[in-house]
């Protein structure tokens, strides 16, 4: 491309993309950061400046200490999970077991449907009593279980549900990966007489790591994004104990019409998303290798 | 001697090898049994929810009952409205700049590429207070176009038809400039075209993530006549409205059936779609 192009066309041809970006990423993010030092103005009273009122509101809100321990607890729990599990799946799948392609379509059909589907299939599974876990867990004598309704179940009811839900979609990222490894290594490596286990260890998983990397981001990203299937599941219930934090967004914005304390839970999660992008652009890029 | 301790050895190691293979299948079982027993569930009269006879008889009544209690023809036709806006909006937005970012230099470029990236990390549901706000002010609440504008600058585009670009040859595109095309129809006649399987798997991965949202239009719509298949099915299907779990079975089935149709006939496609949406 000749350097006299004027330099009207390349931004003509962003144009579109920037005033929608901005209208709904940059100018929102900035304009929550913004409210969240006013008051939300109800019937004759107006917006009013409060400073870190709502801050210190919060330090003393007992649901977003809750929303933050169980959205870390989600997090912590989901991630590592999906994670093993979809290399694991991936490694399956790549190999020479018969029945390849119909185990690849079991892991990753999970991932196809929309999570409020997944989320009203497994509300009939944890049905206490009638539904279908705690009518096979009946068949070796457990009694039966409010899953959702028992506050120290309800939320590792849901994280089984979001893993079951994600793996098959971070599957296909190892597999992708997986694929890209030269068949030379592991016939050099079966040549030397390493175990498979040492193999996978010291050579597929160090080249899986770029993967990892934009696996583990992913979920993370994804704990804090998805909350489809507590709307549609628990509500955040019983007593808070399944409330992540976009849920309790969700309710104080559209349920409590708090569009203030609302924004400033929303810095939280900015916040934490920043340190997210953070961690990945600035130090562990630095030590896994792109192309 | 040492034949004998051979044999005990492979004996040993085609145990394992078992073991393993059996293991694979009884993940692969253990995955796909949620789904079967939806299909269970929603074949069946409700008196067969927990009660697994080989004769059972088959029923397509839960279908029938799903589509009549709630107006899923309308949904539908919403969330085909919905797809299609976003999906065309996006490949017009995210090529348009992409064009930009691959092929010219301008003062700026990197900070503004920068910006665009924040979007991956900052899904507009995590913003959807002032979202809700903005759309609002523009008098568009309950639109399609609402539960749309959002999503229609997608990074995740920009960023995959950018990298795309970039592996075009330069001299394809010299070629048709000295032929006297200008920058929209080089973008048009060259850039496309070459682009082609990437369009397909974008297409395949905003197709799937917008046709299972369900935030963002829950927050956005609150009528029939926008209300995607997602939030229809939440209003239709929530616990305490008393419905059956084999209607509600039926009615996730059908919401979800296109989908799932279009994935099992074109699982080559739509597995390597994701992929080559994943590879960067």
């Amino acid at each position: 491309m000749k350097k006299t192009n004027n330099m009207v066309a390349p931004w003509l041809l962003l144009l579109p993309a920037t005033v929608l970006l901005a209208a709904f990423t940059h100018i929102p993010a900035v304009m929550t950061f913004i409210n969240s030092f006013y008051r939300t103005p109800r019937g004759n009273r107006p917006a009013r400046f409060v400073g870190l009122d709502q801050y210190s509101n919060m330090l003393s809100d007992p649901v977003f200490m809750a929303a933050l321990k169980n959205n870390a607890i989600y997090a912590l729990g989901t991630v590592p999970a999906a994670i093993a599990l979809s290399m694991l799946m991936a490694v399956i799948v790549n190999s020479a077991i018969r029945g390849r392609a119909l185990l690849r379509m079991s892991f990753f059909l999970p991932t196809v449907l929309p999570m409020i589907a997944v989320a009203n299939i497994w509300l009939f599974f944890y049905t206490p009593g009638y539904g279908l876990i705690d009518q096979f867990l009946g068949l070796f004598g457990f009694h039966e279980r409010n899953w959702l309704g028992d506050p120290d179940t309800v939320l590792g009811s849901l994280m089984v549900l979001a893993i079951w839900k994600e793996a098959g979609f971070f599957m296909i990222f190892y597999l992708a990966a997986l694929q890209q490894i030269s068949p030379t290594l592991s016939e050099a490596a079966a040549l030397e007489g390493a175990s498979r286990w040492y193999f996978f260890r010291r050579v597929t998983f160090p080249l899986l790591m770029p993967t990892t990397l934009f696996v583990m981001i992913n979920a993370i990203i994804n704990s804090f994004r998805l909350i489809d299937h507590v709307i549609v599941m628990t509500r955040g219930g019983p007593d808070n104990a399944s409330t992540l934090l976009l849920y309790y967004v969700y309710n104080v914005a559209f349920r409590f019409w708090d569009a203030a304390y609302a924004s400033a839970l929303t810095v939280v999660l900015l916040a934490a998303l920043a340190l997210l992008a953070f961690v990945q652009f600035g130090v562990l890029d630095r030590k896994v290798h792109y192309k | 001697m040492s034949a004998m301790t051979l044999s005990h050895h492979t004996r040993e190691a085609s145990f394992w090898r078992v073991l393993e293979i059996g293991a694979c299948y009884l993940l692969g079982l253990l995955w796909i049994l949620p789904l079967f027993y939806a299909v269970w569930m929603a074949v069946h009269p409700p008196a067969y929810e927990v009660r697994f006879e080989l004769f059972a008889p088959v029923t397509l009544q839960n279908f029938v009952d799903a589509w009549n209690a709630a107006p899923f023809a309308r949904y539908f036709l919403n969330t085909f409205a919905l797809i299609t806006t976003i999906l065309v909006c996006q490949f017009v937005v995210c090529t348009l700049a992409a064009y930009a970012f691959a092929r010219y230099e301008f003062r700026g470029k990197t900070v503004v590429f920068m910006l665009v990236l924040i979007q991956l990390m900052i899904m507009p549901e995590v913003l959807m207070v002032e979202n809700y706000r903005t759309i609002s002010k523009l008098g568009l609440v309950d639109t399609v176009v609402a539960m749309g504008l959002p999503y229609m600058a997608s990074a995740f585009g920009i960023f995959l038809l950018r990298q795309t670009f970039l592996t075009v040859p330069k001299e394809l595109d010299d070629a048709a400039r000295v032929e006297g095309a200008g920058p929209l129809a080089v973008l048009l006649k060259v850039y496309v075209p070459l682009a082609r399987p990437i369009y397909v798997a974008y297409g395949l991965v905003s197709v799937s993530y917008h046709w299972n949202n369900l935030l963002w239009p829950l927050v956005i719509t609150n009528s029939v006549t926008t209300r995607p298949l997602t939030v229809g099915l939440q209003v239709f299907a929530s616990p305490d409205q008393g419905v059956q779990w084999s209607v509600i079975s039926a009615a996730t089935l059908m919401t979800s059936a296109p989908l799932l149709i279009g994935f099992l006939l074109f699982q080559r496609q739509f597995v390597q779609s994701f992929m080559r949406a994943g590879i960067k």
